[in-house]
């Protein structure tokens, strides 16, 4: 009885349809733990790179020589560096940094890579010269890669997200392009073709939004191998220069006192384990979410 | 067979084609004139044209790069600036450290690898399942070179096992050139470890699963041979291919974890060139381990026949 | 009659799965009598196949299932088998062929390593001489060229070669019985009669029997002697070929029979196809399991379930009103409609 109620009202339907579909994907969400977790990490640490500068008390750049080294203490709860500075702080400004630079390699990235997979998918006789380069540019591996466009570039937060992004636009180009590729395929996107669609109409009206899960899930990957390269460059000193906070550079001043300051080691490089490790346990849910029989569990 | 190997061969030259303009066009973007640099502040204007005539600066790009990629060709990747001596030469003086560690942790990862994610796939969902999953999570989520620095904190300043840092060449005796590699060593391989964990559980899990599984299982075949003959055999296509490609990595790995143990390799030569902006060096380098890449993934792709009776036809 | 050479009791197999224990076999019982070929028939999903594989225990019995009843091999009850044990069994008193003969051959070892490999492993013979048994087997299978083809790999050879193949790969240690899981439904119809003869061939000359696992009603014609319908992990009826297509009695099996393409005679009768889906193992109806699609299902069949009863000789049936049924197609018959 209820069904010819619903019936009566198409567009109650379509509602109803959604609502489900959003019901059933919130619940994918929520019972895959490790994905929660992951999120709920990634969410703590942007509001501390958020927040956290309005919160701590110190400056991130004022020495205070009498200061040098201290240890953990109700005073500096994360310790002070070899310069006198409060680390909770340092750190607090070095996820600011840290944050941005992946977030922004993952979206610059993703833009290039759509935009190069899109192209190589749907004019074949690009689409030879645009994946060979892609191919030889994967031949580099990303953090030698990185670390040679930064010595041309010169060490800056903006080089580093700009060396990133050449080094990782490849990547999603190849997972866009496959995926295209499939969709491209499917007899649909013909009949469109054969009504005299515009190749620009059907890139991005039928074929790019079917590439956004893929693109998403790898977007995630990106971000959290970007906050591994960025952390790498600045720990050899050729990302995020000096005396900007970075977890890589505190991670390489931490280096210097590892006999007196196991703290200036082990707290930077916790928060990049924590901000890796959520990266991946969100990018892993994803893909479970969107192709769950893809799990490899 | 000789066809799809001669095939497969081709196949290299776009690639290395890409990552040799890649390589020149990094020199050639290079902020500053390499050759008032070569020459010092005091040279003249006509100093400075006379020899950018003479080193072929002035002839059309395309030009530059042939000259450039015939010299290569040759093994002539240029001289470096700061240590005056063909940059070739250098990368070879260094190479041996670096590869050093490459090879101990790849051998490191492989042997931890293979039985975990064996044993993760057999016991599938059990409680060993579980935690080899956690170490292949956490594994992945640790860059080498903090697991290095952690490795040094605990087990050289805190514990006093093996020394901090530094490198003592093989000719020095097989016990001092290993207890320097160990520490590096068992620091990129542990992490390269969880990758391949992970995907030879995969792997395998995926093999179990297929019908001529059942078949032997159905033929009275022993679950050891099962695993170890007919489902091992098969899974071990994506675990090479994991291995070959993730080369590339542990090498960049290598040269990362080398400048935390003072190590003299590539990495290094890498940093002090980039600090005395000897780009040739780092365009040899990026050359040198790409070039290392693709011909890895050539081998691989040749020891798939020698496994997989279904390729090469 | 003596002891049958397979006498399944009450056998249950359940999965452990994300939803849950789900019971994917429950409660079959048949028998197999030496030299005999079983027809098992149903749709996909009625547990025909996890029959078959339960019969060798070839489930993964530490984390995913388990098995209860009994299934007794000439008077040894195979589920009571150690693992070893269990092992001495499969492939040499009772082996077993599948339905995908590409897919459930090891595609990285040559045909003559996975016969010999059988053949070794259930006997003893040096390498020398498992190797000409296994050319001897190929030639018995049909197979032309044996010396040849034994070095070669499964992905060199054809369907209906692959097949032939894995027939005497279950040959090998001249098995009691042969459990085929759909063997000819991958394959091309010619190809299909040939394995059927094949089958037939080989029954006849080695006196082996034979449990022929097939959604093909038209091929149970051809080769069985007897046959077990089964539906949704039940047996709903089990006769003698010749009963079961002259006189069957439960719906089920019915509309099975009308889903045959009928090549002669009325073509202008509609070919019938059984309305409905089978529910999911997870949704096992209270009642009679096919009440959900049956047509003559009234509230006894939603409420109760009803047990396998005997018709008439060993013609059995899983059914309230079969007995009312065929009474009223009597009728109907007799007074033909213009």
């Amino acid at each position: 009885m209820n069904a010819v109620e619903v019936n009566a009202n198409p567009k109650r339907v379509k509602h109803d349809l959604k609502r489900q579909e959003r019901a059933l994907w919130l619940r994918r969400f929520f019972s895959n733990k490790w994905m929660v977790t992951g999120s709920i990490i990634i969410v703590l640490l942007l509001l501390l790179a958020i927040l956290g500068p309005k919160l701590t008390p110190y400056d991130p750049y004022k020495m205070v020589v009498k200061e040098r080294l201290e240890a953990p203490s109700a005073h500096h709860l994360l310790g002070t560096d070899n310069f006198g500075r409060d680390l909770l702080t340092r750190i607090i400004y070095g996820a600011k940094v840290s944050m941005w630079v992946g977030f922004a390699s993952a979206l610059l990235s993703s833009i290039i890579g759509l935009a190069i997979g899109l192209t190589a998918s749907y004019f074949r006789y690009l689409d030879n010269i645009l994946m060979r380069i892609c191919d030889g540019l994967l031949a580099f591996p990303a953090i030698l890669f990185a670390i040679a466009l930064m010595a041309v570039l010169g060490a800056k937060t903006e080089n580093v997200i700009i060396a990133l992004t050449i080094v990782f636009s490849p990547e999603v180009a190849r997972i866009v392009r496959s995926r295209a590729l499939v969709v491209r395929e499917e007899t649909y996107i013909e009949a469109i073709r054969s009504q005299g669609a515009s190749a620009a109409r059907i890139i991005w009206k039928h074929i790019a939004p079917n590439t956004i899960s893929p693109l998403l899930v790898k977007a995630t990957f990106v971000f959290s191998e970007a906050v591994i390269v960025e952390a790498t460059l600045s720990f050899l000193g050729a990302g995020v220069p000096a005396p900007d906070p970075s977890w890589g550079n505190i991670l390489s001043d931490g280096k210097d006192v590892i006999y007196t300051g196991w703290w200036m080691t082990v707290f930077p490089a916790a928060f990049i384990i924590l901000s890796v490790l959520g990266l991946n346990l969100l990018g892993d849910g994803l893909r479970d979410l969107i192709d769950p029989q893809s799990t490899s569990k | 067979m000789y066809f799809y190997i001669l095939k497969r061969i081709l196949s290299l030259v776009p690639v290395l084609f890409v990552v040799s303009i890649v390589a020149f066009l990094l020199i050639y973007l290079t902020p500053g004139d390499p050759v008032s640099v070569m020459l010092g502040q005091e040279a003249s204007a006509e100093q400075i044209e006379a020899l950018r005539e003479q080193m072929g600066f002035n002839d059309p790009l395309y030009i530059q790069y042939f000259h450039w990629l015939l010299g290569v060709v040759q093994g002539n990747l240029g001289d470096s600036y700061f240590m005056h001596m063909p940059v070739a030469t250098a990368i070879v003086e260094h190479l041996g450290p670096t590869l050093s560690i490459a090879v101990f942790a790849e051998i490191i990862a492989i042997i931890i690898a293979l039985p975990v994610g064996i044993l993760a796939a057999k016991h599938r969902g059990s409680l060993m399942d579980q935690f080899v999953m956690g170490f292949t999570l956490t594994g992945m989520a640790i860059p080498s070179f903090i697991f290095g620095l952690i490795l040094m904190l605990v087990l050289g300043v805190k514990l006093g096992w093996l020394p901090v840092a530094g490198y003592q060449p093989l000719s020095s005796g097989f016990w001092n050139y290993l207890q320097y590699l160990l520490m590096p060593g068992l620091a990129l391989g542990i992490i390269q470890s969880a990758l391949i964990a992970r995907m030879t559980r995969s792997s395998m899990l995926e093999v179990l699963n297929a019908d001529f599984i059942k078949t032997a299982r159905s033929k009275g075949v022993k679950e050891r041979s099962i695993i170890y003959v007919h489902a091992l055999r098969n899974a071990l296509l994506p675990i090479i291919t994991v291995v070959g490609q993730t080369f590339g990595l542990l090498l960049a790995g290598a040269v990362v974890i080398e400048t935390i143990f003072n190590i003299p390799g590539i990495g290094q030569l890498v940093l002090n060139s980039i600090q005395s902006r000897d780009y040739a060096v780092i365009q040899g380098v990026i050359l040198m381990v790409a070039f290392f890449y693709v011909l890895i993934n050539l081998v691989i792709d040749l020891l798939y026949m020698l496994i997989d009776p279904r390729v090469g036809y | 009659m003596g002891q049958p050479l397979l006498e399944i009791n009450n056998l249950q197999t359940h999965f452990n799965t994300e939803r849950g224990r789900v019971t994917a076999v429950d409660g079959i019982s048949f028998s197999v009598e030496k030299g005999e070929i079983l027809g098992v028939v149903g749709e996909s999903g009625c547990g025909k196949s996890v029959t078959a594989q339960s019969i060798l225990r070839l489930f993964d019995e530490k984390y995913t299932a388990s098995y209860d009843g009994e299934i007794k091999l000439q008077g040894e009850d195979l589920l009571k088998l150690s693992k070893a044990n269990m092992e001495k069994i499969r492939g040499n008193e009772v082996s077993m062929i599948f339905q995908d003969p590409l897919s459930s051959l090891n595609p990285v070892f040559t045909i003559g390593f996975q016969l010999t490999e059988t053949i070794r492993i259930h006997q003893k013979h040096t390498k020398q001489e498992a190797y000409q048994m296994a050319i001897e087997l190929l030639r018995m299978t049909g197979i032309p060229s044996p010396e040849k083809r034994i070095d070669e790999y499964p992905h060199q050879l054809s369907g209906g070669m692959r097949q032939r193949v894995m027939i005497a790969m279950a040959l090998a240690c001249k098995p009691k019985l042969l459990i085929a899981d759909e063997p000819t439904t991958a394959l091309d119809v010619t190809i299909q009669a040939q394995i059927l003869d094949l089958i037939l061939e080989l029954n006849e000359e080695l006196g082996m029997a034979v449990v022929f696992i097939t959604h093909d009603l038209g091929v149970v014609a051809e080769i069985c002697t007897r046959v077990v319908v089964m539906y949704l992990g039940q047996v709903v009826e089990e006769a003698n070929v010749e009963d079961l297509f002259t006189n069957p009695l439960h719906p089920y099996t019915k509309g099975l029979m009308k889903s045959i393409p009928q090549i002669e005679g009325n073509r202008s009768e509609k070919l019938n196809v059984i309305g409905g889906t089978v529910p999911a193992l997870t949704d096992i109806p209270k009642g009679c399991r096919f009440a959900t699609r049956c047509e003559y299902a009234n509230d006894l069949c939603k409420e109760k379930a009803p047990d396998l009863q005997l018709h008439e000789g060993h013609h059995k049936v899983r059914c309230w009103h079969y007995a009312d049924i065929a009474r009223k197609e009597a009728v109907e018959h007799a007074i033909p409609t213009s």
